[in-house]
């Protein structure tokens, strides 16, 4: 993402946001409620469109692609929703199965095995006839993981993963993410504002603060990273912004 | 606070963008459908369904507005001709009323509250918990998989619904006529064939598909518009039901003008 400005309405959210990932890495973007982070997340797929600056995918420059062109380049890449996101009216197994139905060749029993094999991985196993109402939180999330990772995507977002759920429930998903990243090599962009959770699963972290990338740098560097921004936020001590302002 | 002069500009202004703004993106959804309807793959297999839950499932309500509407006109026009006009024009009252006017209009202000409500809320529901977003991130257009096959339902189911409701409302003043009004039935169906004519069944069937469009596609827009949680899914269909009741009426002036 380059120099990519974004507002709702006066509200400026993106000003000037600039960030590369790295393939194969996993990059976990921090920062406060409402800084951007879902929104600068969304301009990768398409989901939102930039007022000013460029995104590229693979080359591509996301915002100049034709609809078409958009689908498959989606199709690389697997979004986990905050909340989910799941389809109330489906079961678990539709809800895997639906990116299978629309993005790939497979037969019925190839994308029931398939399905099955996205639960398995998230463990998830014997769900796949429950509906979303019928989870919990936490296995919302990983059901959402278990659709999102359906289609093999290359690349792997995650919207606040960890939010709202149990220590036990995080460590799990956190374990999904670093496990999707080890075995099957994909590339992940993780939203989140859990500090522990971002130094378990990433190879570098970027702080997003006033609409642009504040601190970039490896879970070390942020712990040691002596700028109060940084600091007022992973020691969640906000008396340390008010020197800033 | 204080008032400023321009207060009530500003506010007219206001009004009126949002008003343009508004019809802007009503098009540009139309638009949307309409070029969405080459996604045969993605609405084709959700048109049944959707038929089902739109025309079927709302067959009882019609046929309840309608046996009484019937029941109520025979009643009425029983009241109004008695000592002036002969008895048997209250089957011509009864069908030509039911057929023209209130078998599409009150069932199509009906499945604005039952068909519109609920799509404007089932589609702003999964606005606001991203469940839209989440159809583009799996590569499917969601104005083929949700608005598509809900509009076309609409447009085939409404009139359907319809013929029956009128069927119903004839036949409830009928029964009306013989048990209560002691009228014969050689008498009430003179007075339904005296001035019947099958375009009558044309013209009802021409404006509720115009109505099926508009409850079907305002529903629609309306539930894509919805942000901020609950509160705005509930805001989205009081105006899906408001906006869609009022074009329908404006709409049954304009077929009877254009039509009649």
């Amino acid at each position: 993402m380059r120099d990519v400005y974004k507002a709702f309405g006066t509200k400026e959210v993106l000003k000037g946001f600039t960030l590369e990932v790295y393939e194969g890495e996993t990059l976990s973007i921090i920062g406060q409620s409402g800084a951007g982070k879902s929104v600068a997340l969304k301009h990768i797929v398409g989901l939102l469109q930039p007022d000013r600056g460029e995104i590229l995918v693979d080359g591509e420059r996301v915002a100049d692609l034709a609809r078409e062109a958009l689908y498959r380049l989606r199709r690389k890449a697997g979004y986990v929703f905050q909340f989910a996101a799941l389809f109330d009216s489906m079961t678990i197994e539709e809800n895997v199965a639906m990116g299978l139905r629309r993005m790939s060749e497979m037969t019925a029993d190839e994308i029931h095995g398939r399905v099955e094999e996205c639960l398995r991985l998230v463990e998830l196993e014997g769900y796949g006839a429950r509906y979303p109402a019928e989870l919990s939180g936490g296995e919302k999330k990983r059901a959402g993981l278990a659709r999102a990772i359906a289609t093999k995507p290359k690349y792997l977002l995650y919207d606040e993963p960890t939010t709202g759920l149990d220590p036990v429930t995080t460590a799990v998903i956190d374990r999904l993410v670093i496990r999707m990243a080890e075995e099957l090599g994909v590339t992940g962009v993780v939203i989140t504002h859990d500090m522990d959770s971002a130094y378990r699963v990433s190879d570098r972290i970027a702080m997003l603060y006033d609409g642009r990338v504040r601190f970039l740098g490896t879970p070390d560097e942020v712990r040691a990273s002596g700028d109060p921004v940084v600091k007022a936020f992973i020691e969640g001590r906000p008396e340390l912004l008010e020197a800033v302002s | 606070m204080r008032f400023s002069v321009l207060d009530p500009v500003r506010a007219l202004g206001h009004t009126v963008v949002t008003g343009v703004s508004a019809v802007g993106r009503m098009g540009y959804l139309a638009a949307g459908a309409v070029r969405a309807l080459r996604q045969v793959d993605i609405w084709g297999g959700l048109l049944l369904g959707q038929m089902a839950r739109i025309g079927v499932e709302s067959v009882p309500i019609a046929l309840f507005i309608a046996t009484f509407t019937g029941i109520v006109l025979a009643l009425q026009s029983s009241y109004t001709f008695t000592g002036a006009i002969p008895l048997y024009f209250v089957g011509t009252l009864v069908g030509k009323t039911m057929i023209l006017e209130l078998g599409p209009v009150l069932t199509g202000l009906a499945l604005s509250g039952r068909v519109g409500a609920n799509i404007a809320a089932e589609l702003g529901t999964m606005r606001v918990t991203e469940q839209v977003d989440a159809l583009e991130t799996l590569a499917y257009d969601p104005v083929a998989y949700l608005v598509v096959p809900r509009i076309l339902a609409g447009a085939l189911m409404f009139p359907m619904v319809v013929i029956l409701a009128d069927a119903v409302g004839v036949l409830a003043g009928w029964g009306t006529s013989l048990y209560l009004l002691d009228m014969s039935s050689p008498e009430f169906l003179k007075g339904l064939r005296l001035f019947f004519r099958p375009y009558d069944v044309t013209f009802g069937a021409i404006k509720s598909l115009s109505f099926g469009l508009t409850v079907t596609g305002i529903g629609c827009f309306f539930g894509f518009s919805a942000t901020g949680g609950a509160e705005g899914v509930g805001r989205a269909t009081t105006r899906a039901v408001v906006v869609s009741s009022m074009i329908l009426l404006v709409l049954d002036a304009f077929w009877a003008a254009v039509l009649l």
